[in-house]
């Protein structure tokens, strides 16, 4: 219970925190409207009928884009403040004071989805009909927490290079393109589907879609993204306490 | 004398000193990686959406990706003094402001084309394309003329820098303008016509055209119009940075905010 309480008092405390932020609020919402808007011309020229498929996929790319930089610097940005130590000194699992802030970064990404969403209707006369309404919004809570978490595998990977949130920063374009937000797994060479499947927000954006259009395999696509999710977040956990029992040693936590 | 050497190398100090990206860990992941994806990113999404050539993005996103050097890069060295807290020792210096401010984007410019070249070597290189060989000295013309223009709107964003705190967010804001309006990966005739119309006075634009038109097979004298507007629209760019940079200096001075951002 105790912890449960750290991951939604964590939680809610980084999310009004990160809201006042205009990088990670303001920005977040407008940065992947551009590559939206891109997206909408782009089908509304060579393929109007994939429109909703595209408004959907674009609609995704915000919760990512508003996760892998920000998760990748989230470290260092607590060592800049000051707060890293007092966050390790913390009575409870390092990872529970770190999952918090990763879950309110991939939440934050909830804005530009809606903004997104919003304006392929208004601007490109994208209607979005979604055929099982409670199935797409677990689908996107789900997709929205493993994100979260896959954005904590990062955080405490990236926690020995300084200048993390460029590797974070890396990272966006790759799962934009490879987790079949808005092109087709089936147009990459063979290669690179095995890479798509161990990304969560691969199965986050098929189960999204299929809960939209009322598709089969949507709970399995579900399960696969929270187990996902899930995976990365033991990952996280071994190598936290890894991590952090190195840093002890050789007093390097508070380096920059 | 003095000014000259204040422009050289009091440019490229302030660039090493105040531009931290020149680390191999920021610059290899978003100068040279980055660029690359962005290419493979819009490649695909053609593809998938069955519009234009793979030529038109590689040419479209090599270019267009000069922003971000350009305007980050330009920005940061003007705007980092405050953060080092040497901006007020910059502006008591009796040194003349044009070649303190200006000296400051040649390495930046330099970087751009850098970038831009890189990313279209090697984006080319992955994609496929094939650029005629008469066409590459004309291309370096292009992309470092589209460069320079870039560092234009940088210095325009660096001269804002100097009152609004936030100049990553304004700076990817400026960034996402170019990639929309520019005919990147839209094109300019595919735009709404108000669209259209800001883009001619937006830097990139006549560079990625007249970029795309020498892959295609035109010479350079037929696209010597596109290069010309796409140096006249940089140097307006980098005349109005240069004036709004002496203009929030007068207004620094005389409200002292010069730190208060």
């Amino acid at each position: 219970m105790r912890s449960l309480r750290v991951l939604g008092v964590g939680w809610l405390m980084h999310f009004k925190l990160l809201s006042r932020s205009s990088f990670n609020s303001v920005l977040g919402i407008v940065y992947p409207l551009f590559f939206a808007t891109v997206a909408f011309f782009l089908f509304r020229e060579g393929s109007p009928h994939a429109l909703l498929y595209a408004s959907l996929g674009a609609s995704v790319m915000g919760i990512w884009s508003a996760t892998s930089t920000a998760a990748g610097g989230a470290l260092q940005h607590q060592r800049r403040e000051k707060t890293l130590e007092l966050m390790v000194a913390a009575p409870v699992h390092f990872s529970l004071v770190m999952l918090p802030i990763t879950l309110a970064m991939s939440t934050i990404g909830l804005y530009s989805m809606a903004a997104t969403l919003a304006w392929g209707r208004l601007v490109f006369g994208i209607s979005l009909h979604i055929a099982h309404p409670a199935l797409f919004c677990l689908a996107v809570a789900v997709t929205v927490v493993a994100i979260g978490m896959c954005g904590f595998l990062l955080a405490v990977a990236f926690v020995r290079y300084r200048s993390a949130w460029a590797l974070g920063n890396l990272l966006e374009y790759p799962v934009w393109l490879i987790c079949g937000f808005l092109v087709p797994l089936s147009l990459f060479p063979g290669w690179v589907r095995p890479i798509s499947w161990v990304l969560a927000p691969t199965w986050g954006m098929r189960a999204i879609r299929e809960a939209a259009s009322g598709g089969g395999s949507l709970l399995a696509d579900i399960g696969m993204c929270a187990g996902l999710g899930a995976l990365y977040t033991a990952i996280g956990v071994l190598i936290v306490g890894r991590l952090l029992r190195s840093a002890r040693e050789a007093a390097t936590l508070s380096l920059t | 004398m003095n000014s000259l050497r204040i422009f050289f190398i009091g440019g490229a100090i302030a660039y090493r000193a105040l531009f931290n990206w020149l680390t191999p860990w920021i610059f290899v992941p978003t100068f040279l990686v980055a660029p690359i994806f962005q290419i493979l990113l819009f490649v695909y999404i053609g593809r998938s959406a069955g519009v234009q050539s793979d030529e038109f993005y590689v040419v479209g996103n090599a270019l267009q990706y000069a922003a971000i050097p350009c305007i980050f890069a330009m920005s940061s060295t003007i705007t980092d003094e405050r953060q080092q807290q040497t901006l007020g020792f910059i502006l008591v210096s009796p040194a003349r402001r044009l070649p303190l401010f200006l000296g400051r984007s040649l390495p930046v410019i330099a970087n751009g084309i850098f970038v831009s070249a890189f990313a279209f070597i090697v984006g080319g290189a992955i994609v496929g394309i094939d650029v005629p060989a008469s066409a590459v000295g004309p291309l370096a013309l292009a992309i470092a003329v589209s460069a320079a223009s870039c560092t234009g709107i940088g210095l325009l964003s660096a001269a804002i820098g100097l009152r609004v705190r936030e100049t990553a967010t304004l700076n990817n804001i400026v960034f996402g303008t170019l990639l929309v309006f520019c005919g990147t990966n839209v094109a300019l005739d595919e735009l709404p016509s108000w669209m259209s119309f800001i883009s001619q006075g937006l830097p990139l634009t006549h560079g990625i055209e007249a970029a795309r038109r020498l892959v295609a097979g035109q010479s350079l004298s037929s696209v010597s119009g596109l290069i010309a507007a796409e140096a006249l629209v940089g140097a307006v760019y980098g005349l109005l940075g240069y004036g709004l940079l002496r203009f929030m200096e007068w207004q620094g001075r005389r409200l002292a905010t010069l730190e208060t951002a």
